[in-house]
Formats: C-alpha cells, structure tokens, sequence
C-alpha cells in the first residue's frame, strides 16, 4: 500500500547516517574541498558503519540485506555531510554492487574483501571524456580475441582512491555496454588524475585505455554478461539521492544564516524575497526525493526503471543547483567566499548532470 | 508500512471509474460548457448524482487510504474536466468544512441529504472583495440574536465556487465565514451553515472567467440572513488573537484547507496530465519518439521539454499523495499540504503552456482542448491559497516563525 515513511530500521539508519554526516563528515568538508585529500579516519570510521557491508549477500559475509529504497536514504544523508566524502565512503559498491548482482561465482569471492575490518575502495569507470557521452552507448570497445578481450577508449570521473583495485570498467561489446575487471596496473591502462570543479576531496582519474587486455572470465557475469543498464539505473537513482543532498545541505545553511543575519533591525529570513526562496527551495527538494525514493523502489521491484530513474536523477541535478545557486544568492557577498559552504555546494551540484554512476543503490 | 507507491486496490478501481466517468462523462461536454458559461451541465451531473446516490456504480474505496484515494479518483476527473468536476453535484468544499469542524450531528445533517433526492451541492465562502488571501481580513459579521438564539449574517462574499447550485437547489448549503468580533482579529472569525432557502441570502451574480467556466463563482449577499444557532461550526468561543495563541477558532477553520489542499493540488494534476497526455499522444501519431535512454545532447527539445513535463507533473503528485496519505494516517500535514498545492498549481500551469507550444497553431486553436486546459489550469495556482500564500505558510513553518514574525 502507498506509503512514505521509512520502516523503524530505515529510520534508525537515517539517524545514525544523519548524525554521522553532521557530526564527523560535514566538519571535514570545507578543508577536504581545500586539501582535495580524503579524510582516511572519517572513511575507516564510515565504513564500521557496514553501509555498503550490510547490502552485501550474506555468502560473502555481509548483511544480505540490498535495497535501493534504503540505499537513497543512505546516499542523501552522506552527502547532506558531504559529497566527495560520501561517493568515497560509498565507493565500495561501485564494485561489490554489480559483482554481487550479475558476477560469476569466481568474481563473487572477491566480495568478502570489501566486508573486512579495514576500508576497501571501488572504483567503476563509466563515463567518458567527450561532450556526448552517452552511457547507453559508450564508446569505449571491448573485442573479443581468442581467450582474452582487449578494450580500448577513454574514461573520465573515475574514482581514483589507492586500493581500488581491479578496476569494473565500461566498454561496448558489439555494441551493448558490459563491464570488464580491469587491474588498475594492466599494460595500456593510464590514468591521468582528474582537477575538476567540484568534488574536490574524491579522487578521481581521467583513463585512457590502449588495446588493454584481460582474461574473458574478467567479464562481469561471464559468458553471460550483465544487464548494465540496471546498474547505470542504480547509479541515476543513487545520484538522485545525493543530489537531493546537497540541495538539503545548502538549503540548511541558507535557512540557518538568514535567521541569524540581520539586516534593517530584522533577520533577513524575515523578508518575503528570502523566505519564499527558502520555501521554494524546501518544496523542491521534497519532491525530487519523492522522485528518487519511487524510482528506487521500483528497482526493487526489479522492473525497469529506466524512465523513473532518468526523471529523477534530472530533476534532482537541476533542483540541487537551483538550491545551491539560491543558498549562494541568500548569503550574498559571503556566499561567494570559500569561508562559507554554499561556494562548495554551487560547485558540487553543477557536477550531477555530467556525473554518470558514481555511487550506486 | 514500508516506502511504497504502488496505490492500494481500492484506489485503483476508484481511478478505473472515474476515468471511465470523465470520458463519457466529461470530455464530450468539456467545450459546450466552456462556451455556455455558468449553465448547468446536466449531461454530467445526473450520471454523477446518480452515482452518489447509490444508483450508479458503487465506490469500492478500501479503509485506511481514504485521502489518497480521494486525490487519485479526482485527479481522474480534473483530467476529463476541471470546470465540470467543480460543478459535481456534492458538498464540495462545504463539505470538506462541515466534515473538519462540525460535530457528528452537524455531518449528519448537513451530509446526509447528499445521499437522497435531487441534485444538490455544498460551497465554501471566504472571500471578500478586501479579504482573499488576507482572510483574516473578514468584513462579514455574525451577530448572536439572543431572544431567538439565532446567528444574523451580513456582509457579500465574492469568488464563491459553486455558490449559485448550491444556494438554488433545495438541500444544498454554503459555509459563510464571518467575524463575531472584528476587534478579535482572526480569532473572531467563525463559519457558518446558510442552507439553501434560508432568507435574506442571495446571489447577485457569477464572474465571467479566464478558464473553469463551467463553474459557477458566485458573488453572495447576506442581509440580515438568521441561521439557527447550531449552524456555528466550531465554538463560539472568541480569543482575543496575540497571533501566536488565541486564535485557535481561526487556525481550526484554516485546518479546513490542510484537508482541501491536497484536493486541489490533486486537480491540478489532472489538468496537467490531460495536457502531456494529449501532448504525448500527438507526438506519436506524428512518430515523434520520446527517447528515456538518450543522452542529453542528443534529445530534440520536445523530448527535453516533455521529460520536464512529466518529472514536474509526477514531482507534484507525489508531493500530492503524501500530503493525502498524512491525513489517512491521522498526522498534521499542514506544512506538507502547502507544499504540495504550491507545487502543483505553478508546475500544471507551466505544463499546460509548455503543452500548447508544443503543440503548434493547432496548440492555440479552439479546435483542440489544450488552449482550454491551459486556461483551467492556472486557477489552480491561484484558488485555495495563492501560490504566494502556500509559499508564506511553508516559509514560516521552515523557519519556525509565527505569523507575526514573517508577515
């Protein structure tokens, strides 16, 4: 039956997120954005958390308890803290996630590494350097030769963090997209660490990828293949979350200032222009997680989600900049100083619309 | 109850039959009634009388799920026509009022000639020429005659949707609010039961309008009109308003639109949806695909505008369900039912746009319905609290501010 309220364990996972991001992400963000380093206490502290663990099958040791409703729940709430810290502390199903869903019993025994005690990296290479890439289409080639594949092509916003190792990338074989474990040190793999504009604390490379070869049990489900276009979904979904995110955390530090900022002998959230903003900002951001929460929900489901995933994911990068762009404009002059937040958010959410499958449901 | 969007049985067969309404019931008669303004449309309103009163199908709406079943049966009918779903023959927002603040004698009696008879309908009257949105601003009085304990109204009240049927068809009532005390502010303010028939009330007219021309919007004066005292909805009770606490009478009136918002917002997306539905019908006898797996740079601009189209319309009606499902689980959505009618009413009325210029000359002929749409469409953005208004209430219960403080 229709609902929106999020189980009692939902909850308690949101709250325990919630408190996380606010306690020990968001502290970090403004001087991992400056030191673009990830904060490695934070990341080991994430992940006894079991995050990604708990989704994990219960055969490699995790919680055997996957679900993309409760996955955006999680995802929102770590980048409430902050984005880069989040996609990083998340990272781990960029490889788990699709191993554990389409893998071969042989790559599923690489899944008990990301349920140890200590933090282990993912890394997922989708998207690529060119102004139409098209994740249904990518243009990186995988040919079969004899017993190996040899990919070719290029990718960009990789997660780069040091041991994430191999490498699931992205590569159209006789045109449909399937995904290739790739050795981060295999011959013809280089990878060009990324400046972007946002995102600073995460790693992230730029590959280029010169007639790599790998085995043909490094295919994702082998023979078989994998329905890539699932876990593209899973990645638009999850995006939408955190987008949903960011619009929330640049909404709270708008609302929070102007209260606090005054101008002619009153707050400035007194006055109509920015109190109807922040109320526009807060509707807007209800809906796009509405949007998300559906097209998670019908991912368990395990229907198609194509048409909701794509509604949610562009309405929620556009919200989140509208928010972010809003939060900058309340706190005026200061907004454009790195000594406040709402810069960071600007920057962090004009990366939605480019990103493709950086985290995962 | 985990997160779920599938709609409960009894709302979906509530949607099967009210889409099946609004096709042979309302798109027939949807440009008759837009052109013949204020008739009563008859063609529609014995078959839905017929089926309030038992005669017709039954509604099959399940227990617990009230409200969104409410939203998804009327955004059903808004898609088939919004100015004939306003001319419904029930107690409409007179009813939503009566059912928020009366007692169960009141429900009963105002009510239950709703389930008998002839035709009849219930309206609402806030507005006044100085007080729409400023309802606190109401200039009508209620004065309590003690020697026959009754209530004497006075005082014309405008933009009353529905007023006309409801006060020229015996059984049928208007919710008049009025003020006992203009010095009490908003705490003064009360509603009132006028049932049709009763003296000294009158309609004067009904406005020439943009779109729902098939709704009459009548234009009320009360001179010296008596009501039984019972006819007081709520206490008579008047606190003197501080703002933040004495106007509990006013804020219990206001509670009225924490149930009728979401029925609006829900109409809202009936309109809209009858534009992108028709819009995406076209597009396809015109073998214009809508590619959902297509990157950005290869989308036309129709496919973009339409992706836009259907995340905003679905944005709104989610929106729309949770302010609904709040009220089936016993919580206050006032905030949540704001947001949603603020939502709605801006995004159905870019979508109806956006679908007649996407649609060409043939868009702005009256020859097709769209043109129609887009004009029903925007008194969604306006009735029930102004976009303006719903943006104040969110505002202040984002900010925790009281009305006094974010005016």
């Amino acid at each position: 039956m229709i609902d929106f309220q999020p189980t009692d364990e939902q909850q308690l996972v949101i709250d325990t997120v919630r408190n996380f991001a606010a306690n020990e992400i968001r502290p970090k963000a403004r001087e991992c954005d400056e030191s673009k380093k990830l904060p490695e206490k934070v990341i080991e502290q994430a992940h006894e958390l079991g995050l990604v663990a708990n989704a994990l099958p219960e055969s490699a040791g995790g919680g055997g308890e996957r679900s993309a409703v409760t996955g955006v729940l999680v995802a929102e709430e770590l980048a409430v803290g902050d984005l880069g810290i989040a996609l990083a502390i998340l990272s781990p199903a960029l490889c788990a996630f699709p191993i554990a869903e389409f893998g071969t019993g042989e790559q599923k025994e690489g899944l008990s590494r990301f349920v140890g005690t200590r933090f282990v990296p993912g890394s997922l290479a989708w998207v690529e350097p060119r102004f139409d890439s098209d994740p249904f289409r990518p243009k990186t080639t995988a040919r079969r030769d004899g017993g190996d594949y040899v990919l070719d092509g290029a990718k960009c916003f990789v997660p780069w963090i040091d041991g994430a190792d191999p490498v699931l990338v992205v590569a159209a074989e006789n045109g449909t997209p399937q995904a290739f474990l790739v050795p981060r040190n295999a011959a013809g793999l280089t990878a060009e660490p990324e400046r972007n504009m946002g995102v600073l604390a995460l790693p992230t490379a730029e590959l280029k990828l010169n007639g790599v070869r790998v085995p043909a049990a490094a295919k994702l489900g082998g023979d078989n293949g994998a329905d890539l276009r699932r876990v593209l979904n899973q990645g638009r979904v999850a995006l939408a979350a955190m987008a949903v995110g960011v619009a929330r955390a640049a909404f709270e530090v708008a609302r929070d200032y102007a209260k606090e900022r005054q101008v002619f002998g009153a707050p400035v959230a007194t006055k109509q222009a920015i109190a109807f903003k922040l109320a526009d900002m807060a509707i807007e951001i209800d809906a796009a997680r509405l949007l998300a929460w559906e097209a998670a929900w019908k991912l368990d489901r395990g229907e198609d989600a194509t048409r909701e995933a794509l509604l949610a994911k562009r309405q929620s990068q556009r919200i989140a900049l509208d928010v972010a762009d809003g939060a900058v404009q309340v706190f005026g002059g200061h907004g454009y100083i790195r000594d406040y937040l709402p810069e960071m958010h600007l920057r962090n959410a004009r990366g939605f619309a480019s990103f493709e499958a950086l985290a995962l449901v | 109850m985990p997160i779920s969007f599938d709609l409960n049985p009894g709302s979906v067969s509530g949607q099967k039959e009210m889409h099946e309404i609004a096709v042979t019931h309302m798109r027939p008669w949807s440009r008759k009634y837009d052109v013949h303004e204020h008739e009563m449309p008859w063609e529609f309103v014995n078959p839905m009388w017929a089926r309030a009163t038992g005669k017709g199908v039954k509604l099959d709406g399940s227990p617990g799920d009230g409200m969104v079943t409410v939203c998804v049966q009327t955004e059903e009918l808004c898609w088939g026509d919004a100015g004939l779903y306003l001319r419904s023959p029930s107690p409409l927002l007179g009813g939503s009022a009566v059912a928020a603040a009366g007692t169960p004698e009141q429900r009963e009696k105002f009510l239950s000639p709703f389930r008998t008879g002839k035709p009849k309908w219930g309206a609402m009257a806030i507005t006044e020429s100085q007080a729409g949105s400023d309802a606190a601003n109401i200039q009508t009085t209620a004065v309590l005659d003690e020697k026959t304990n009754e209530w004497v109204l006075n005082g014309t009240k405008i933009f009353c949707t529905a007023g006309d049927a409801a006060l020229t068809h015996e059984g049928g009532f208007v919710v008049i609010w009025a003020t006992l005390d203009k010095s009490a502010g908003r705490g003064g303010i009360k509603s009132f039961v006028v049932t049709a028939g009763t003296p000294g009330i009158k309609v004067v007219g009904c406005e020439k309008k943009l779109g729902i021309r098939a709704s009459d919007t009548a234009t009320l004066v009360l001179e010296n009109c008596r009501v039984p005292y019972n006819h007081l909805l709520g206490k008579a009770e008047v606190k003197k308003a501080d703002d933040s606490k004495g106007d509990k009478g006013f804020k219990g009136a206001m509670a009225t639109f924490d149930a009728s918002r979401p029925i609006v917002a829900a109409m809202a997306v009936g309109v809209g949806r009858a534009a992108l539905d028709f819009v995406k019908e076209e597009l396809t006898r015109q073998g214009v695909k809508i590619r959902y797996d297509s990157p950005p740079t290869q989308q036309t601009a129709i496919e973009r505008d339409v992706i836009d189209m259907e995340a905003e319309l679905q944005a709104a009606r989610l929106l729309t369900w949770r302010a609904a499902k709040m009220i089936d689980r016993g919580q206050r959505n006032n905030l949540e039912a704001s947001m949603a009618k603020a939502k709605a009413g801006l995004a159905v009325t870019k979508i109806t746009q956006k679908a007649v210029e996407l649609l060409g000359p043939p868009g702005y002929s009256q020859k097709l319905l769209v043109e129609k749409w887009m004009r029903d469409a925007k008194i969604n953005d306006i009735y029930e609290g102004t976009q303006q208004i719903n943006q104040l209430i969110v505002a202040r219960r984002i900010l925790d501010y009281s009305s006094s403080v974010l005016r």
